[in-house]
């Protein structure tokens, strides 16, 4: 493998690594706070997905597309905690692995009645549709690196917001000693409608923003929902920091796996997941527990 | 339980059981085959309720065993020659214990929430490996062209292929799952895992193995998974992918919710009225995914303990004291949200 290849490689695994950041950043995040597991979440990352090409051959303009789809799922996510996830607060897992379950059936069946089940592919926006020749015969795709840059920004946000502001400090408390922070005064009902508002909207984010580079399909979301917790699995529950490190891990592993072992590269992931496991049940930055 | 109930429950067992044999002659093949398919996801959803119930481990990967098993059924039948019972059926329940045996000892290192994740990560682990390569037909699936006979010396003794016998040996298999369960539950093994779901320190602190006590409920919850599995494949003639699927998983949860979590037969009447609800539903609408979305989101709202609940609006007083309005089945390490 010569350079430019490697180079190339790498920025792939880069992006996809940027892609899977994002998604399970929301996925931690709600878990994180709100102390809850939801498996809709690959739904709403398909539905962002979705959205974006609606909006976008309606309209005309990505750039619509991705804001819009993002503020619906936000909206989306903000009644179903009002309407749905409030009520799963103290229950047992069982409880909310099937609620969320049975919201994924629903999305998928809004879906097909809304948009059908054909596969669809979205242009990307026109100044970000060239490409960029790096050797002879190899060139890259400009909007790969800006979704790169895409969820460099949203990250960067992320961090800031959770590091170095007021929100951010709620959030943190929140997760840290939920009990002691409600006791501070910390309005919990709002803070977690808003969390997990974000969250959702993190996962559609991410879908929309794939949109132009991979084909919007009905099962797009399953597979995402698995990526993310495999990703949350290494990266430590609730540990946005843990989330980065093992999104990069996994588009790492992902990327290369198929280049040199492509006969195995669905199973590596996995086989990393185990290898972490063993050395470290909680994530590489969990908090250890009992 | 008291002497009163017990003898009560044996007698509805019995009438149960009475019912299932008559069943095939009084009504047409078609509710005869349902019933079997409920049977098999009964099965699934009572080996399911081991761990989830019984050991408060939400597994998502018991989807994947079950598939697991049919595919082994669809190897090791050969072309258009029946599959040998004898062996084939050990070989599929092996191999699943086998996965359940690797999956649950790197699972059980975690717990509450990451339990359901890496449970459901290895899950689609399997999927993907069905899926992705070749050597069982990929995305396709295979077909099973013949179902499996028992033969001894060439002399047939009996063919599942024939729907009265498959019938039969499905309802075999139920009661056979139903026996072990019943006897796991109440023995010192069962009050042990039962111990590990409510308390786990204390029970550590006693002296328990608790990692090998939720092991070994894993490893047979998953064999008899497979065992349903095994029969699914049968029944239906193909495997597919699909099979191994976690939401496979999800629905048999789902029938685990519906018939209660502390009770081994429970599970079965949630298969029952799962299945009967989406066969109402196929028949009356093309969006019936969006209806059982809806009836799902609405039992685990209305009805955290299952169909149980509603027992003592049915019956007015019942035998047995009201089941916990909340279980607290998981609620171990994990939520420290």
């Amino acid at each position: 493998m010569d350079l430019a290849t490697f180079g190339v490689q790498l920025l792939n695994a880069i992006q996809y690594g940027m892609v899977l950041f994002l998604v399970a950043s929301g996925l931690t995040l709600v878990f994180g706070i709100l102390g809850i597991i939801n498996l809709a979440h690959g739904a709403f990352y398909m539905i962002g997905a979705y959205l974006a090409y609606w909006i976008a051959t309606y309209t005309g303009n990505f750039g619509i597309a991705l804001l819009g789809s993002v503020v619906i799922a936000f909206g989306i996510g903000w009644l179903m905690e009002a309407f749905l996830v409030k009520r799963l607060y103290g229950r047992d897992h069982l409880a909310q692995v099937l609620l969320t379950f049975g919201v994924i059936l629903v999305l998928d069946e809004l879906r097909q009645l809304l948009f059908g089940k054909d596969v669809h592919s979205v242009p990307p926006p026109a100044w970000l549709s060239g490409t960029i020749q790096l050797t002879d015969n190899l060139s890259y795709s400009i909007y790969r690196l800006a979704i790169c840059a895409f969820c460099l920004i949203v990250a960067a946000i992320i961090f800031y917001v959770i590091r170095y502001t007021k929100i951010g400090m709620i959030v943190r408390a929140g997760a840290e000693n939920r009990e002691m922070t409600r006791v501070l005064g910390i309005r919990f009902d709002v803070v977690n409608r808003y969390v997990f508002a974000v969250g959702i909207a993190l996962a559609a984010f991410g879908g929309a923003v794939v949109a132009p580079i991979s084909t919007v399909f009905p099962g797009m979301g399953d597979g995402m929902l698995i990526l993310s917790f495999v990703v949350v699995v290494l990266g430590g529950l609730g540990s946005i920091a843990g989330a980065l490190i093992g999104a990069l891990l996994i588009g790492l592993t992902d990327t290369f796996g198929k280049v040199f072992f492509p006969g195995v590269a669905s199973i590596l992931i996995y086989v990393l997941m185990a290898a972490v496991l063993i050395w470290r049940p909680n994530g590489i930055l969990g908090r250890r527990e009992i | 339980m008291n002497m009163q109930s017990d003898r009560q429950w044996w007698f509805i067992g019995a009438v149960c059981l009475a019912a299932a044999i008559a069943l095939p002659f009084l009504v047409p093949a078609y509710y005869a085959q349902f019933a079997a398919k409920v049977f098999i996801m009964g099965i699934l959803a009572m080996a399911l309720n081991l761990v989830v119930g019984h050991g408060g481990l939400v597994s998502l990967c018991h989807g994947a065993f079950f598939g697991l098993s049919g595919y082994v059924l669809a190897l090791a039948t050969p072309g258009y020659d029946p599959a040998a019972l004898w062996w084939t059926l050990p070989l599929a329940l092996l191999v699943t214990a086998f996965a359940a045996l690797i999956i649950g000892a790197l699972a059980l290192r975690t717990r509450g929430i990451y339990f359901i994740m890496v449970t459901l990560a290895f899950g689609e682990m399997l999927f993907f490996l069905f899926f992705d390569n070749q050597f069982a037909g990929g995305s396709d699936g295979m077909f099973i062209n013949t179902k499996p006979e028992l033969a001894i010396a060439g002399y047939q003794l009996f063919d599942l292929d024939k729907p009265i016998t498959f019938y039969f040996a499905v309802l075999a298999a139920l009661v056979v799952t139903i026996a072990v369960l019943s006897m796991l539950v109440r023995s010192p093994f069962g009050h042990a895992l039962a111990a590990t779901r409510d308390n786990e320190r204390r029970v550590r602190a006693l002296g328990f193995p608790v990692f090998q006590i939720r092991l070994t409920a894993f490893v047979i919850s998953g064999a008899l998974a497979g065992l349903a599995g095994y029969f699914a494949a049968a029944q239906f003639g193909f495997v597919v992918p699909q099979m191994l699927g976690w939401h496979v998983s999800a629905t048999a949860l789902v029938m685990v919710l519906i018939g209660g979590l502390r009770s081994v037969t429970g599970p079965l009447l949630g298969a029952l009225v799962l299945l009967g609800l989406e066969e109402v539903l196929k028949a009356t609408t093309e969006y019936w995914k969006l209806i059982e979305g809806i009836v799902v989101i609405v039992l685990v709202i209305a009805m955290p303990s299952g169909l149980r609940q509603l027992l003592p609006h049915v019956l007015g007083r019942t035998t047995k004291p009201a089941p916990p309005a909340k279980s607290e089945a998981t609620q171990g390490g994990g939520a420290h949200g």
